[in-house]
């Protein structure tokens, strides 16, 4: 029951982890899924499955989990508070963990106004710290949020995400440290593109000793286009796209070997901060990306530990 | 006070196919304050509905009429043979008007001509908004005096979510974070400590998830000899 997951075993060995993301089909035929997955599979310790990301209604991520897990692939379903309450969490994170899901992402979610299904009600019951905290009990003290004590305690390692790119800028860290103390014990922090501000942060970070008490993934997006990057900085909130970026991708000849360029140095460079433990990749709708994303910035083989 | 913005005169003529009396009742307190259902507001959507009658040869009798508080019986008493005498009454009250008036007179059909929106403050002319969800539990000393609850899209308790940009809700960049407000306001304070405690989930059973709420003040009950009391002693 207390087998630790790949992920875990990774991070606390003190080797650089490498996480990826994988978008569920918005049906319910797994085959592209699963055929995505035995080619990437091998180029990451494990995989997020995500949660109805951008509240867009997808095959569900632990529904993914089950059939990739199957594939060998190791699982992180995200899971967020936007369309459960806490009897509906509580109960998937058991269910997570009756089938052999051992890491689990905490997130409140996406607004569902930015979705395909508008008219829907949000329910937020939790938050993604009051999330954290609940499950963080549930597997330490087997108790459930209302002191009730369940029959057996889940297994899972815990995860969060962070964004340095979001304001207040001067709280982020410390709400990371909050996210730590209610059970984080890996970030996966949102797609870093400019680089200095990553740094600044991360300086507020190892001045608080969080790294020492979390595994930072700096997350990173492969793009193909500058107008992908626009799009970023303009119209996704919380993130920051630096305009020499920009204007490096809008010269090149070849946008998409460019955009490859771009976030293998993004990597290299993840790699020398100090208290940075690992990568994030979101290849959204390009994952096939990255074995050689892994590949070129001198990631491969991934060991399982 | 309650905010409520007035349905389409088209969707209220609609909803009044086939009525021939047709009583508009506004309300003077919170909705003639945000000028949706007051004296001018019941008048103006009178003679839309008129002009409409006329138009189609709908053959409408209209009546208008504003009293105090709609959401109390006293106050509706006072037009009861003008609501009798009608066969559809359009509340430009708020819902609780509304409700009053149809449940103390439950054989007349009472049609809502606004929508109840929120309950808010006018933050300036012309502008409204919204700051109370009626929770069951004000923990605004805990945020600066700022409602997180309904303030913040996602009614987050433990600070801001990640799509927080540029002091901006990542619902609608004209509308604020409440968080970075919160934020703002304690540092002004000298209080962000605040914010460095994990917060406990916010018990919803006090708000309307724990069904629908009612208060009874037994200081306050008088025994049920009045005749109209059935409500008003539990
Ligand atoms: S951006 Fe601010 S107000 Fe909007 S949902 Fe996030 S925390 Fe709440």
């Amino acid at each position: 029951m207390s087998e630790q997951s790949n992920l875990e075993k990774i991070l606390s060995s003190g080797k650089f982890a490498v996480t990826a993301e994988i978008g569920p089909p918005r049906g319910a035929d797994p085959t592209e899924m699963i055929e995505l997955a035995r080619k990437i599979k091998g180029s990451a310790d494990a995989f997020n499955l995500t949660d109805n990301q951008t509240a867009i209604v997808r095959l569900s991520s632990i529904g993914s989990a089950v059939l990739l897990m199957k594939e060998g692939i190791e699982p992180v379903i995200q899971m967020t508070c936007r369309d459960r309450n806490r009897i509906a969490l509580q109960s998937d994170l058991l269910g997570a963990s009756a089938i052999g899901v051992k890491n689990v992402l905490c997130l409140t979610g996406d607004h569902h106004t930015f979705g395909n299904e508008k008219s829907a009600k949000g329910v937020f019951d939790l938050d993604s710290i009051s999330l954290l905290n609940t499950f963080k009990n549930m597997r330490d003290t087997k108790k459930q949020l209302s002191g009730e004590e369940l029959d057996s305690a889940p297994n899972i390692y815990l995860g969060a995400a962070e964004n340095p790119f979001a304001t207040p800028y001067e709280y982020r860290a410390i709400r990371m440290a909050k996210k730590v103390k209610a059970g984080a014990q890996f970030i996966q922090t949102q797609a870093i593109f400019d680089l200095d501000w990553f740094e600044r942060w991360m300086a507020e970070v190892r001045k608080m000793d969080l790294h020492e008490k979390v595994h930072i993934l700096g997350g990173v997006i492969p793009v193909k286009s500058a107008g992908a990057l626009r799009y970023m900085k303009n119209k996704v909130p919380g993130m920051i796209v630096p305009d020499a970026l920009i204007g490096r991708m809008n010269r090149a000849e070849d946008k998409k070997e460019e955009g490859i360029q771009i976030c293998i140095e993004m990597i290299e460079r993840l790699k020398q901060i100090e208290g940075v433990h690992g990568v994030h990749i979101m290849a959204v709708m390009w994952e096939q990306i990255v074995p050689r994303l892994v590949t070129d910035s001198k990631l491969m083989p991934r060991t399982s530990v | 006070m309650i905010i409520g913005e007035r349905k389409k005169v088209s969707e209220i003529a609609e909803m009044l196919a086939g009525k021939k009396k047709i009583l508009v009742s506004g309300c003077r307190t919170c909705v003639a304050i945000c000028m949706a259902g007051g004296e001018k507001e019941v008048s103006e959507l009178s003679s839309a509905l008129m002009l409409i009658s006329d138009r189609d040869g709908l053959g409408w009798k209209m009546e208008e009429n504003v009293v105090e508080r709609q959401c109390e019986k006293e106050w509706v008493r006072e037009i009861d043979d003008k609501i009798r005498n009608a066969d559809a009454i359009v509340s430009l009250a708020c819902g609780l008007g509304a409700q009053t008036v149809a449940d103390m007179y439950p054989e007349k059909e009472v049609y809502p001509g606004l929508n109840t929106t929120f309950l808010g403050v006018p933050e300036e002319q012309g502008v409204w908004s919204e700051k109370c969800l009626a929770c069951g539990e004000c923990i605004i000393h805990t945020t600066g005096g700022i409602c997180p609850v309904s303030r913040c899209a996602k009614s987050m308790r433990n600070g801001p979510c990640g799509g927080s940009s540029n002091g901006k809700c990542e619902v609608d960049p004209d509308t604020d974070c409440a968080w970075v407000a919160i934020y703002d306001r304690l540092k002004l304070q000298g209080r962000l400590d605040m914010m460095t405690d994990v917060i406990e989930p916010k018990d919803w059973s006090k708000s309307h998830s724990g069904g629908r709420r009612k208060i009874v003040r037994k200081d306050l009950l008088i025994q049920p000899t009045d005749s109209s009391g059935k409500e008003v002693v539990e």
